[in-house]
């Protein structure tokens, strides 16, 4: 009996093949650290200097917060244009590249639009546009725009692939036009995890357009760059405590509106 | 048919909420296009300016990459993979500290919820400034600004596997009397494992992504090799890096959409 019980595996014997893994993830960690050319004297110099650009930092500097309060909004005038804009061009171009409702020629150019926008990260875009049409919030509108269509569209684009086709073929089979089979067969079925994406969107937006100006796309970041490299440390961390406090009350208000369209 | 019952799919609260957020969404946007300093003729002339720029970029100078661009390409990569990792380090703490149901004490679960909303608010090109001020320009205050940045996404969808966590296996592991880590390592780690490497994974993705522009701050990467050549104006240059950028970021997502298939 005893002797039956100690030939019963283990429950929790060691799985070799992720130990092996942690070894090889340790090992190229030290190898890409070489690589890089980070090494530990580095890095505790950059800890005095971490504690130095800390002390600069505190107390934060609200004095300027003119300057602050109106770059907060063109910040966020930036991310509501954006966002409005950003829906309104993904939603034609995800529906055209809905598989189960379109046809083939259709859905490829759709499917290229969106994996364009998605390509790049939206700084890449922003200095194109800086460069295209000069320094200032539409420069950074327009990369917003596009990021969201990148975004959106391939979302909104499954979303209407998981669709039951039921009430479509009613639709259909009654003789609706197609614009009635989207508004009454497919719309109410895609709807409210729209207004989702569209308030994750908005809130991305949000988020990136305190950082499209660092480039020149207008919005806080432009402030932000220049107060770093005037070394003004204390008024950074004041536009730094801004942007996290707009960004949580953003997701404060994006919960509640979730609430409302649940 | 005198029985007409009308169907109401939403209470009248509810439907003044939604028609109160249409309308505040509206004026919203009604207000910042009316007070957005936007010049209308910039934008008019935006499709000649792009064209041109492309026209500068062609035909492309793929003598520089060998020389120039495929040391900062693979620099990228090892920020990227390097700065997952170091996230993954740091985030596993502050995930363990933000899921109710293992931290039972509120006040640290809401400090942690601060440090995963800071991590993710303040952008990486914004990490990448404040880390190029703590260890001077190059890759190591690339790395860190990206392990920095990554916490936020790591510890919030990690936190949301734990708490997702079946809570069977742990209140044996308790009821046998094992001590807290064991507890962890056999009741939960099991459990969250397969999220735990498929967040990875995404995350490292996107750290693609991230690492390849960061170095327009002075940040390390292929992001610096493109900086120079946009002050330089040689477009030419310019467009193999955003080739180069492109494939890399294509690269990376197809390894991790098949490394996915294969794992969950």
């Amino acid at each position: 009996m005893s002797a039956q019980a100690m030939r019963r595996e283990s429950p929790f014997k060691p799985n070799w093949w992720a130990r092996l893994g942690y070894l090889l993830a340790f090992a190229y960690a030290l190898y890409a650290m070489s690589f890089l050319d980070i090494s530990w004297s580095r890095f505790i110099s950059g800890l005095g200097n971490g504690a130095d650009f800390l002390s600069e930092m505190v107390p934060p500097n609200f004095e300027r917060w003119k300057l602050l309060v109106g770059n907060l909004l063109e910040t966020i005038q930036i991310a509501v244009i954006a966002s409005a804009f950003g829906v309104l061009f993904s939603l034609p171009i995800g529906l055209c590249s809905a598989r189960n409702l379109m046809p083939d020629w259709l859905t490829w150019p759709a499917r290229t639009v969106i994996c364009i926008c998605r390509s790049f990260h939206p700084v890449i875009f922003a200095i194109l546009f800086v460069k295209a049409v000069g320094f200032g919030p539409l420069a950074g509108i327009l990369t917003l725009v596009f990021a969201s269509i990148g975004f959106i569209g391939k979302l909104f684009a499954e979303a209407i692939e998981e669709i039951s086709l039921k009430p479509v073929e009613a639709l259909r089979a009654a003789g609706a036009p197609f614009m009635s089979v989207l508004v009454f067969g497919v719309l109410p079925q895609v709807f409210n995890r729209f207004v989702g994406f569209a308030s994750y969107q908005f809130d991305a937006n949000l988020r990136n357009s305190t950082m499209v100006g660092i480039v020149g796309a207008g919005g806080i970041g432009g402030t932000l760059f220049a107060a770093f490299q005037r070394f003004d440390y204390d008024f950074l961390c004041a536009i730094l405590i801004s942007i996290i406090a707009l960004i949580m009350v953003s997701e404060f208000l994006s919960v509640k509106v979730k609430a409302l369209f649940r | 048919m005198s029985n007409t019952r009308k169907w109401v799919r939403l209470t009248p609260a509810e439907r003044l909420g939604r028609f109160a957020f249409y309308l505040i969404a509206v004026a919203a946007f009604m207000m910042s296009v009316r007070t957005v300093e936007v010049i209308p003729e910039f934008l008019y002339d935006a499709p000649l300016q792009v064209q041109d720029l492309f026209s500068r970029m062609w035909p492309l100078d793929f003598a520089y990459y060998p020389e120039g661009l495929h040391g900062p390409l693979l620099e990228t990569l090892h920020i990227a993979s390097l700065g997952t990792l170091l996230a993954i380090v740091m985030a596993l703490p502050v995930g363990l500290m933000a899921a109710e149901n293992i931290t039972r004490v509120p006040v640290l679960n809401w400090f942690a919820k601060l440090i995963l909303v800071s991590s993710r608010t303040v952008n990486s090109l914004v990490w990448a400034l404040l880390f190029v001020a703590v260890f001077g320009p190059g890759a190591l205050a690339g790395t860190v600004a990206i392990g920095f940045r990554s916490i936020g996404f790591c510890g919030k969808m990690f936190a949301e596997a734990l708490e997702e966590a079946s809570e069977g296996p742990v209140e044996a592991l308790k009821a046998a009397g094992a001590p807290w880590l064991t507890v962890f390592l056999k009741g939960y780690w099991p459990q969250v494992a397969p999220a735990f490497w498929g967040i990875l994974l995404f995350r490292w993705d996107i750290n693609v992504r991230e690492s390849s522009v960061i170095g327009l701050v002075g940040a390390g990467g292929i992001g610096m090799a493109l900086d120079t050549a946009l002050n330089l104006f040689e477009w030419d240059r310019v467009g193999v890096v955003l080739v180069c950028i492109f494939s890399i970021v294509i690269l990376a997502e197809i390894l991790v959409t098949n490394i996915r298939k294969r794992i969950i």
